[in-house]
C-alpha cells in the first residue's frame, strides 16, 4: 500500500500542474485593457493649445455634458485616418470634443488642424506625455467619452464609423 | 585657503551626487518592475517607446513628490491595473502561482520524507 502512494501522488501532482500549465497555454498573452471601467477623470494643469494660456482641467471638463476627448499628433497616421469622423462627430453637435496634442511641434500641429479642420472644441497640450498618463492612456490616437466628470468608455487606437456609431448609440 | 575652498566644495556637492545616484537606483528598480504595455516583454526601463518614455518622466515626477515606491505601484496600478506590475499582488487570479511551489516544496518534501527517513 505504501508503494503505491508515492508513484500515485506524483501523477496527481503532474497531472495538477500539466493542467494549470496547459489551461495557462490557452489564455491570450496579448494584453487587452479594460476599456469600460467607469473612472474619475483626473485632475490637472496644463497649457491651451492656441493661446499658450494655463488652464485647469476643472474648467474644461463640466457636470452633466458629453465629452470626447481625442489624444492626437501630427506625427501619427492613423489620427489623420480618423480626423474626418471627428470633424462629422462635430458637425451633428452631440458632443463637445476637446483634442489632447500629444508630444507635438505646435507649428505641425497647427499645419495638421489647417489641412484637415479643426473639430475640437478645446485643445491642450501634452508635450512630455505625463498627462496622457494621468488619463491611463496608452498612446496616440485615444478617445474617451466622458460623462459627469467620469471616463464611461475608452477607444485605443483610431476611431472607426463602429466605434462612431457606438457613441452615438452610448450618448443618446 | 584653496584647500579650504575645495574641501568646502566637495562636502558640499558629495552627498547631493549620493542622493540623486539613489534616487536613480529606486527610479531604475521601479521602471524595471513596470511592464511596457505597448511593447509586450518589455519592461519600462528597457523600452524607448513613447509611451515608456512618458512612464519614466511621470515616475522620476512622483519621486520628487515624494512618493514611495510602493506608492507609486499603486498609482499605476490605478490607473493601468495590475498588469502593469511585473511583481503581482496575491489576489484570486494569482494565488495559484504563490502557492503552487510551496504546495509543490511540501509535498516534495513529505514524500521524500516517507521514502528516506522514515524508513530508516
Amino acid at each position: 500500500m505504501k508503494n503505491k502512494i508515492l508513484p500515485f501522488s506524483v501523477i496527481i501532482i503532474f497531472g495538477i500542474i500539466f493542467f494549470i500549465f496547459y489551461k495557462g497555454l490557452e489564455d491570450s498573452k496579448i494584453y487587452t485593457p479594460d476599456v469600460n471601467a467607469k473612472k474619475e477623470i483626473p485632475v490637472f494643469n496644463t497649457k491651451e493649445f492656441f493661446s499658450g494660456e494655463n488652464v485647469k482641467s476643472s474648467s474644461i471638463f463640466e457636470l452633466d455634458k458629453v465629452y470626447l476627448l481625442n489624444i492626437w499628433s501630427s506625427w501619427c497616421v492613423p489620427c489623420r485616418q480618423e480626423h474626418p469622423l471627428l470633424m462629422n462627430l462635430n458637425l451633428e453637435n452631440k458632443l463637445n470634443i476637446i483634442g489632447m496634442n500629444y508630444k507635438d511641434n505646435l507649428k505641425n500641429a497647427e499645419n495638421f488642424l489647417k489641412e484637415l479642420g479643426n473639430p475640437y472644441k478645446e485643445i491642450f497640450i501634452d508635450l512630455d506625455g505625463t498627462i496622457a498618463i494621468e488619463w491611463g492612456a496608452y498612446g496616440v490616437p485615444e478617445s474617451f467619452l466622458i460623462y459627469n466628470k467620469e471616463i464611461i468608455k475608452k477607444y485605443i487606437g483610431p476611431l472607426n464609423q463602429e466605434k462612431v456609431d457606438e457613441i452615438n448609440l452610448l450618448i443618446k | 585657503m584653496k584647500f579650504l575652498k575645495l574641501f568646502l566644495i566637495v562636502i558640499i556637492l558629495f552627498p547631493l551626487s549620493s542622493i540623486n545616484a539613489e534616487e536613480n537606483d529606486t527610479r531604475n528598480k521601479i521602471t524595471k518592475n513596470l511592464r511596457c504595455l505597448i511593447c509586450q516583454g518589455q519592461s519600462v526601463y528597457d523600452s524607448d517607446s513613447e509611451f515608456a518614455n512618458s512612464l519614466k518622466i511621470v515616475v522620476d515626477k512622483k519621486l520628487q513628490e515624494g512618493f514611495s515606491e510602493d506608492q507609486i505601484y499603486e498609482y499605476f496600478k490605478t490607473k493601468y491595473g495590475e498588469w502593469i506590475l511585473y511583481d503581482p499582488g496575491l489576489n484570486k487570479n494569482t494565488y495559484i502561482l504563490w502557492l503552487l511551489p510551496i504546495l509543490i516544496f511540501l509535498i516534495g518534501g513529505a514524500i521524500i520524507y516517507k521514502s528516506f527517513i522514515a524508513k530508516k
